[in-house]
């Protein structure tokens, strides 16, 4: 049928997807013991009721929409970026080095913080880097070669927290003596969100979205994800590309883990990323690489995370149903997007 | 130390090493077959919930062993379903599922947190444990650290020497000519990957109800496991042998990271327990670095008798994937 | 076991653009003999013998054997029918031992009896004459030897049919004289022997009997003695309308090559010198695998040469980078046109943003719009800007294709670039090729269809078993002789010099 390959039918069987994964979350639910409709509606009020909650939502959105943006380019280069937990956690340990650095000296305060942020950005980059030449020059998968750089990079993160870096005293799974509030990435008062780290958010977006679809860059980038051997012949250098895109990445997630340190943290903290890297991940399937949906979406799955938080204490549920109904969503969008496929053939 | 305690370590470290065999095992069947299943992370949580689950609610270790089993069979199903009939890609599925696993294991194994449970006791062989240093090592594990031992070597048989191995390897090597052999590649490929996901499933209650008894959920050290074991998979070589030398090392390097722990003071624990990790994938770089292009123009450029020395060190750390690893196979 | 086939056909795609690639297709094969199929690229040889062997499935007709139809529906379904195909390609297991790739797939026991294998292997081995082996790794063996393998686990699996599909293509000459005393043998045995082959000689010496396929039609058998000339009609015969040739009047010259030697898994062919000028076409021609892709590709920038020098324009180019020979005019077109060529899942308007010069870092939408809309028309590209390029025909990809390159060129590189299309499209290709040879640019192509080689070429390279014939005059070669060139027959009268592999 003709009829399947136009918008209208692609749209059915995304929102089919979606009420697929309802459905399946729902009966976990249901199986629990738990009440379903109550359950939502609680995280419905936990993400949105108050100004504190909404701000809590922005709070989770920025380092996630920023390893989003990060990986929608490696995705276009066709590559899977799993090693972006790595490269956020980099990002917030240069960060936090440089603000220990700089925070006796007399410089201003901003400057500092904006130091650290570039540092943060380079750390990521460097990670990103190095992901990208064992896979160049080393043949390493992608996938492992990051895997083996997110251990390295937790490793590093605990070492340095209960080592060089440790808290006078005793070195605890707290992190590290948190920086005073004039290294506070400056919050809207009363807030946990920081105005500057929106508006990073949203430039890292636009950026990424203007990149991919708007740039030479993003459009050789997509070739080469679609088929590297024609990207070749028509002239397009590779692994070069390959390896900016890795970088680009790096940029990103590093900015991500210098969010985290300099503006909710304000300390490194053993699991600094957060598990935002692969939430990117997702989101980044989620939205099948269109850069435009990628900010709702990633709110969306804030906002989930941010509404599950009470859950524990009102309904006795495990906040990790947040992870159930994301992962459910990809899934199912995953499922129902090759059925529609396998249908388009006959 | 004395050497019975050394010895009584390295018997921990054959029980602590037995789950990550049977994933290990169980995913060097399925890529074998051609099929990555990267959820493997996620299933062993969720296969060691939900063993510990019905263990504690039927008080039978074995309805809790077999739950494992049927929830790693339950998830590779879905992979080898999306990635096999629906052709969407493997390392996506694969993904999703180690993600979505683990949350689940998490919140549906709330309510047993904490909870005593069933535990798996020790089965001495009588006789042959009282030799001296090799009983204790050997012969007073449990029956799941005995199972692993013999898959290890079952496993290797049935690869390399029986008639059905020897077809898995063809069709994990090239599709196309075992299925002009008679070969129904497709419904293999389920088969085992749903065989080598009830392996992976078979890990979470061994360490549930054994090695690290007991659920208690983001605080049970099991989160990562499954990636090792991914890894390792590769550092073995698809080579059950080679891959079992992979897990015991692991577990080895754990258990001195404890041992050596008092000695270290300046080191914190937590970088001990975690420094396998990253040992154990850098490893990798080692047994791709054959692989890579611009190695082989390099080889060209030094002298013959170097160049054959060096290219037999590269073969013999290589570890060259089944050809059709992650790609799908056209039937029709 | 006799086999015959009874009106079979099979049709590839449909519409305008289908391929009949087999047409009621009736034959008899008697038992004990050699049976030769000859017929060029795109005759319907290979299909044929796919059917028989399983692989596929015909539209229509029967396949009887010893008077009662068979029903194959896969290749294991051939082989208990005792059918065996042994492919150009073996389909081996390369990365495991010989013995393993012996045993799989043969019936038996659980655990295997390795050591009868062996045996029965060996006996084997020593029966044709063959040396493998068994612990030795199949990718460490030459072509000619996995065919040895293969055809001993084909006898051991009980075929009483073997169907070769064009064996001779990259072995040695005493490999070959090994495998034709191998295949004697086993008419002699009573087996039915089918021989696939373009290679005149061959079929000449080997076979009982031989049918001739052109264009998906049987026209005609013939047994021996055997009439050269006779069969080279049969096979390539057309109503030739050669029409005006128009060769553009050559400039100076632009592209030199001294003592190329080429290399790669199967070939190892060596050519003379050779220069080509601006505005020159030069045809490649010969059966697919005879050396001219690993040629062309040379040219292109994509294999480095073992020996000898690349000279375009002013430059030497030997062994640099395939950036550096784009950059100095080259372009190359690869025959498969969604693999290599175009970027599925990309409009025609990116495409062209892609090729043409960058300007600036963002992407001008308007202007890559009317960028398009101008090649479209240019091209008679039956398409719009937003069309996705795996939608369009395989003419329109061609034509795509074409209109992606810069201009002004050096040395343009085609692999087959009229297959697969319709007369139409190709004489609109062609003239297209021919605006380019008048702006100054030179030309190779490969094709396999001898009447576009002897019309736009105006020189010739033949490419036959690892041998190149140095160049002919396009408008002194007839069909037949050119035919002749491409089966193997009558290189010693044209050539001055042969070179060539033993």
């Amino acid at each position: 049928m003709r009829k399947l390959s136009s918008t209208w039918w692609n749209i059915g069987f995304q929102l089919l997807g979606i009420l697929l994964a309802i459905l399946f979350t729902t009966l976990i639910l249901i199986f629990v013991g738990a009440p379903p409709l109550q359950t939502y509606w609680l995280i419905i009020k936990g993400a949105f009721s108050s100004l504190n909650s909404i701000s809590n939502d922005f709070v989770v959105w920025v380092p996630l929409i920023l390893a989003t943006s990060g990986v929608l380019i490696t995705f276009s280069a066709g590559l899977w970026n799993i090693g972006i937990e790595g490269q956020i956690t980099l990002g917030a340990i240069f960060t936090t080095g440089v603000l220990r650095l700089l925070q006796s000296t007399s410089l201003p305060p901003m400057l500092i913080i904006f130091i650290s942020i570039l540092a943060g950005m380079l750390g990521g980059a460097i990670w990103a880097a190095l992901a990208g030449a064992l896979k160049t020059f080393g043949g390493v998968n992608e996938i492992f070669g990051g895997l083996g750089l997110n251990f390295v990079a937790t490793a590093l993160t605990l070492w340095l927290i209960f080592g060089p870096w440790q808290r006078p005293g005793v070195g605890s799974m707290s992190g590290t003596e948190p920086f005073r509030e004039s290294l506070w990435l400056p919050q809207i008062p009363e807030l946990r969100i920081s105005l500057w780290s929106v508006f990073l958010g949203i430039l890292a977006v636009v950026v990424v979205y203007l990149l991919l679809r708007s740039t030479y860059f993003g459009l050789k980038l997509k070739a080469v994800g679609k088929n590297i051997r024609a990207a070749f012949f028509l002239g397009i250098p590779t692994w070069q590309y390959l390896m900016i895109s890795f970088i680009a990445c790096g940029l990103l997630a590093g900015l991500a883990g210098a969010v985290q340190v300099v503006a909710v943290y304000h300390r490194l903290i053993p699991s600094i990323s957060s598990g935002y890297g692969f939430l990117g991940l997702m989101v980044a399937m989620l939205v099948n690489y269109q850069a435009i949906w990628a900010a709702f979406i990633a709110f969306f799955y804030a906002s989930l995370n941010i509404g599950a938080i009470q859950l524990p204490i009102v309904l006795k549920l495990d906040s990790s149903i947040s992870g159930i109904l994301q992962g459910m969503l990809v899934l199912f969008v995953l499922i129902v997007d090759g059925i529609r496929q396998r249908l388009l053939k006959q | 130390m004395d050497n019975n305690t050394i010895f009584l370590g390295l018997a921990g470290v054959l029980a602590a090493a037995a789950p990550i065999l049977f994933a290990v095992i169980g995913e060097t069947i399925t890529e074998r077959a051609g099929v990555i299943n990267l959820s493997v992370n996620g299933t062993i949580l969720l296969a060691a919930m939900g063993g510990f689950a019905i263990a504690v609610k039927t008080d039978s270790l074995i309805l809790g062993f077999l739950a494992g089993m049927a929830i790693g069979g339950l998830v590779a199903l879905v992979v080898a379903f999306c990635s096999i009939t629906l052709r969407q890609s493997q390392v996506a599925v694969g993904f999703v599922l180690a993600l979505l696993c683990r949350d689940l294991a998490y919140f549906l194994g709330n309510p047993y947190m904490g909870l005593a449970g069933p535990r798996l006791s020790s089965l001495p062989i009588p006789g042959l444990e009282k030799i001296p240093y090799l009983g204790t090592l050997f012969f007073r594990q449990d029956w799941m650290t005995y199972l692993s031992i013999l898959l290890v070597f079952a496993s290797y048989m049935y690869i390399y020497k029986t008639r059905p191995g020897l077809m898995l390897r063809g069709i994990g090597e090239r599709p196309s000519a075992a299925f002009a052999r008679g070969a129904n590649v497709n419904r293999m490929r389920y088969i085992y990957t749903v065989i080598g996901g009830m392996l992976v499933g078979l890990a979470g209650p061994v360490y549930s109800l054994s090695v690290k008894a007991g659920w208690k959920g983001t605080r049970s050290g099991l989160d990562g496991i499954g990636w090792i074991a991914l890894s390792i998979t590769i550092f073995g070589g698809w080579n059950p042998i080679r891959a079992a030398f992979g897990a015991y090392l692991f577990a080895f390097l754990q258990w001195l990271g404890l041992v050596l722990q008092p000695r270290l003071p300046n080191i914190p624990s937590q970088v001990l327990q975690v420094a396998p990790f990253p040992l154990m994938i850098l490893t990798l770089l080692f047994v791709n670095i054959g692989n890579a292009e611009w190695v082989d123009r390099m080889l060209t450029g030094l002298n013959e008798p170097t160049r054959k020395f060096v290219s037999r060190v590269l073969r013999s750390l290589r570890a060259t994937p089944p050809a059709s690893l992650g790609v799908p196979f056209d039937q029709d | 076991m006799i086999i015959e086939t009874k009106g079979i056909s099979k049709t590839f795609g449909v519409g305008p653009s289908a391929v009949h690639a087999n047409v009621d297709i009736t034959l008899s094969i008697p038992a004990g003999m050699i049976y030769g199929i000859l017929g060029e690229n795109g005759a319907g040889k290979s299909t044929l013998m796919k059917i028989l062997s399983g692989y596929i499935q015909a539209d229509s007709g029967q396949i009887v054997l010893d008077g009662q139809t068979a029903t194959i529906h896969s290749p294991i379904d051939a082989i208990h029918y005792g059918i065996g195909m042994l492919h150009q390609d073996p389909l081996d297991f390369p990365p495991m031992l010989v013995i393993d790739n012996f045993m799989l797939g043969h019936h038996g026991s659980l655990i295997p009896d390795q050591v009868k294998a062996k045996t029965e292997l060996l006996n084997l081995e020593e029966r044709f004459g063959f040396s493998i082996a068994p612990e030795s790794y199949v990718d460490s063996l030459t072509v000619g030897e996995r065919q040895q393998l293969e055809i001993m686990r084909l006898l051991w699996m009980g075929v009483q049919v073997l169907i070769l599909d064009e064996p001779t293509t990259g072995i040695s000459a005493p490999q070959k004289e090994v495998l034709f005393s191998t295949l004697r043998r086993l008419a002699q045995d009573g087996k039915t022997i089918i021989f696939v082959s373009h290679k005149l000689e061959d079929v000449e010496i080997l076979c009982n009997k031989i049918a001739v396929l052109r264009q998906g039609f049987l026209v005609g058998g013939m047994q021996p003695p055997y009439d050269i000339n006779k069969l080279v009609e049969m096979m390539f015969n057309k109503a030739i309308s050669l029409g005006n040739r128009q060769p553009c009047t050559p400039g100076k010259v632009t592209f030199v090559i001294q003592a190329l030697e080429l290399e790669d898994y199967r070939l190892h062919i060596n050519l003379e010198n050779l220069e080509l000028r601006a505005g020159e076409v030069i045809g490649l021609a010969g059966m697919e695998g005879s050396g001219q892709g690993l040629f062309l590709r040379t040219c292109a920038g994509l294999v480095r040469p073992v020996g000898g020098k690349l000279i375009v324009g002013n430059n030497d180019l030997t062994g640099k980078p395939y950036q550096k020979f784009l950059e100095n005019n080259v372009a190359y077109l690869p025959s498969s046109r969604l693999e290599e060529g175009l970027v599925s899942g990309m409009t025609l308007a990116e495409h062209f943003l892609l090729a043409e010069e960058q300007k600036g870092y963002f992407l001008d939408i308007e202007y890559g719009r009317s960028l398009a809309m101008e090649r479209i028309s240019d091209f008679n590209i039956r398409g719009t800007p937003s069309t996705p390029v795996e939608s369009l025909s395989g003419g329109n990809q061609q034509r795509a294709l074409l209109a992606l390159l810069k201009t002004p060129l050096t040395l343009l590189l085609l692999e087959h670039p009229t297959r697969g299309l319709d007369i139409e499209s190709s004489i609109y290709i062609w003239r297209k090729l021919k605006e380019r040879c008048s702006q100054g640019t030179a030309i190779i192509f490969i094709s396999s269809d001898l009447e576009e080689i002897l019309q736009y070429s105006d020189r010739i390279l033949v490419f036959f078993s690892g041998r190149v014939s140095s160049s002919l005059e396009a408008s002194q070669t007839t069909v037949d002789q050119l035919g002749q060139l491409i089966g193997g027959k009558g290189w010693e009268a044209i050539m001055d010099e042969v070179k060539f592999n033993a």
